[in-house]
């Protein structure tokens, strides 16, 4: 068993709440596919803020405009594989929409849109 | 179901919903300026996301054995630049430490390419970038950076050192600098798009000669 006497202080003692804890112990999502770059934005957090966790709140707001789902972690400062999972959730539950990133098919590069990247960063 | 904007009227910053969201990666040793690099293009001071890695110990159900289970924290850094309201290329960081490399594959998949940054002083931290790259067949340029705005080697050389393909771009860089740093992502994307010509045309020349036997 663990000493009783050993008491962590701060950051030694972890987050208050365990990552995981959040998704109740779910760390793979696999049904949406979501990835670093797929786009996601919530439907009226206004409105469904009052009906889900605290943490979950603070997703529905940080993407209230469309964000990657990696800038979706950095700001509320959680693992991605936490808010992968957190999203899936609210995906499910219809209040936050997403697009996937895009997806080369081995045998079809799709130039169209190599070329605009090329042309966009020569503008820039 | 409900789609509505909660508020249309607000200013969109960043894409739209449905833009299309690519990425490239951006590789090299430790210290080599990559996070830099990512910071002298992009429109958003970078951001740093991470992912939880937790290495299992002996005896998992043992609750005195719990301070020897670790949980790694592999962190990425990224920036972003809006091409237009429909395009959003991102650039991310790969971690420095060669071992994540769970964490390069969800990185790779879906990159149009990479820029794997060079320190010559310290060649053979690109070494394992480099490998990978070729192993998963995705393409990527070499960039020198030239810390103190001089380079001791030439192009020729630095190719030679890294044994890479005489096809594969270097290019003698500044990573603090934005038109360099331009100047790699062009030539990156030119790169990326006579990969893309040559694989398109290899399967037709395998079916003429195909034909021709």
């Amino acid at each position: 068993m663990a000493s009783r006497d050993e008491v962590w202080f701060d950051d030694a003692a972890g987050p208050l709440v365990r990552p995981y804890a959040l998704t109740r112990g779910r760390t793979r999502e696999n049904q949406y596919g979501l990835d670093l770059v797929t786009l996601v934005v919530s439907v009226q957090p206004e409105v469904h803020e009052r009906v889900v966790e605290p943490e979950y709140a603070d997703v529905l707001w940080v993407c209230e405009h469309p964000l990657s789902i990696a800038e979706v972690a950095a700001k509320i400062d959680l693992p991605l594989c936490v808010v992968k999972v957190m999203l899936a959730d609210l995906i499910e539950r219809n209040y936050v929409i997403y697009r996937t990133g895009w997806q080369p098919v081995r045998n079809a590069p799709d130039m169209d849109t190599m070329q605009k990247v090329l042309d966009g960063i020569r503008s820039l | 179901m409900v789609s509505a904007r909660s508020n249309p009227s607000s200013p969109v910053v960043g894409p739209a919903i449905d833009a299309v969201a690519v990425k490239v990666l951006i590789s090299g040793g430790f210290g080599v300026g990559k996070t830099t690099l990512v910071s002298a293009v992009s429109e958003i001071v970078p951001l740093r996301t991470e992912e939880l890695i937790t290495e299992l110990s002996d005896g998992v159900d043992d609750v005195s054995g719990i301070e020897d289970k670790t949980t790694t924290t592999v962190a990425m850094d990224f920036g972003r630049i809006t091409i237009n309201p429909e395009l959003v290329l991102y650039l991310f960081g790969t971690p420095g430490q060669d071992r994540f490399w769970f964490m390069w594959d969800e990185l790779a998949r879906g990159a149009l390419g990479a820029i794997v940054l060079v320190d010559t002083r310290r060649l053979d931290a690109c070494f394992a970038a480099i490998d990978y790259f070729e192993r998963r067949e995705l393409p990527f340029v070499v960039g020198v950076n030239c810390f103190d705005g001089t380079q001791l080697y030439d192009v020729d050389e630095i190719r030679a050192a890294l044994a890479i393909d005489s096809f594969i771009p270097v290019i003698l860089c500044d990573a603090r600098e934005r038109e360099s740093t331009k100047e790699l992502l062009v030539k990156l994307m030119a790169h990326v798009m006579a990969t893309a010509r040559l694989a398109e045309s290899v399967p037709a020349q395998q079916a003429r000669s195909s034909a021709a036997t």
